[in-house]
């Protein structure tokens, strides 16, 4: 041994660029991207495709920069869940410290350069989901309240309503109504997750509902939450953003939905285990393709509307 | 143990840093795009009373 020893360990916990990349949890960021798209192109207003092309840009560094902060202060909850281990800084990867200093740093830059690229009421919504996110949900919600995710889910809503506001300058039903779709999905799309995670979230001490209060109870909201969902699903297509194609997509998700939903109420956990949590699996799973395609027939009825074709 | 000039760590640190480069090139261009645009379109053009007087 001599001084000149290379020390290993530290040159294999050295990020590289992909690492500093996930910190910006790029697959919400994709969802983020999604649904802010679809607000502006849904918004009556035209937006040049340069200004909306940066404006999407901008809203997903907010989005990611978020995400950076939210793996600052959940680090010591990230380390103990076998879902975030992996994450850049329970893994080693990236420090406390750089996370938070580029979690700052980009969501700054990316109110900044959203106010001047679009308008300001566009960067200060930015702005305010950012906050949402990291202070009323990260810090304060997630660790108190089973009701956590319910209110938390607000600040995932935001960005369809950041696309609208790029396009129009505020906030109309239409755009609250896109915010309230991904609002009321996000209690039924995470309490699924809850489900079949098992232990997790109990291990980490997060009060998430069926840690409080008991799988039966999760499986009783995730079917009202659902059922309260349909309504306002089904009810956006009769307004400005809505039609046909929309209507028919709701009726379909929706009727899955909620047969999705009533399955996994019917169960009890004996049930449930013996077939590997199978049906919660499956709800989750069309969780996803329910909103994503809630807000694809939207863009339909936006894309279509110029050819007489979207739209009532 | 000898210290060979690429180390996987050098390489790790060359991709961080190309990263960066990318970032920033890819920065300016949105820069000068919305610059182009903003300026094209006439949004920082002076009101007409402004230039009469």
């Amino acid at each position: 041994m001599s001084d000149a020893s290379l020390n290993t360990n530290v040159q294999t916990q050295e990020a590289g660029f992909g690492d500093y990349f996930a910190l910006l949890k790029p697959r919400v960021m994709s969802l983020v991207v999604f649904t802010a798209m679809v607000g502006l192109l849904a918004a009556p207003v035209a937006v040049h495709p340069m200004i909306a092309f940066a404006s999407i840009l901008f809203i997903a560094v907010g989005g990611g920069a978020s995400g950076a902060l939210n793996m600052w202060w959940d680090a010591d909850i990230d380390a103990v869940m076998k879902r975030t281990q992996s994450r850049p800084i329970p893994s080693g990867k990236v420090t406390r410290d750089e996370a938070f200093a580029i979690g700052i740093t980009l969501s700054v830059f990316a109110c900044i350069m959203l106010g001047l690229a679009a308008n300001l009421f566009a960067g200060a919504l930015l702005a305010f989901t950012i906050f949402f996110y990291v202070v009323i949900y990260t810090m304060w919600l997630k660790r108190w309240t089973p009701q956590n995710i319910v209110i938390g889910g607000a600040a995932g809503a935001f960005p369809p309503m950041i696309g609208w506001a790029v396009a129009t300058g505020g906030v109309s039903v239409e755009s609250i109504l896109m915010f309230t779709l991904t609002f009321m999905w996000t209690p039924p799309h995470f309490w699924a997750l809850c489900l079949f995670m098992k232990s997790d979230y109990k291990d980490a001490g997060v009060p998430m509902l069926h840690v409080t209060h008991g799988r039966r109870v999760t499986r009783n909201h995730i079917l009202v939450y659902t059922l309260l969902l349909a309504v306002v699903a089904v009810g956006m297509a009769f307004t400005g953003v809505g039609g046909p194609i929309y209507l028919t997509t709701a009726l379909v998700l929706n009727g899955l939905f909620i047969a999705g939903a009533i399955s996994i109420w019917r169960r009890d956990e004996e049930v449930a285990e013996a077939d590997g949590y199978k049906r919660e699996k499956s709800f989750f799973g069309l969780s996803l393709l329910y909103l994503f395609l809630h807000f694809g027939a939207i863009l339909a009825e936006a894309t279509l509307a110029p050819y007489g074709l979207g739209g009532w | 143990m000898a210290i060979h000039v690429e180390h996987e760590l050098h390489k790790r640190r060359l991709g961080r840093n190309v990263g960066l480069a990318l970032v920033l090139v890819f920065f300016i261009a949105i820069v000068f795009g919305l610059t182009v645009v903003k300026v094209t379109r006439g949004d920082y053009e002076p009101e007409n009373s402004v230039i009469q007087n």
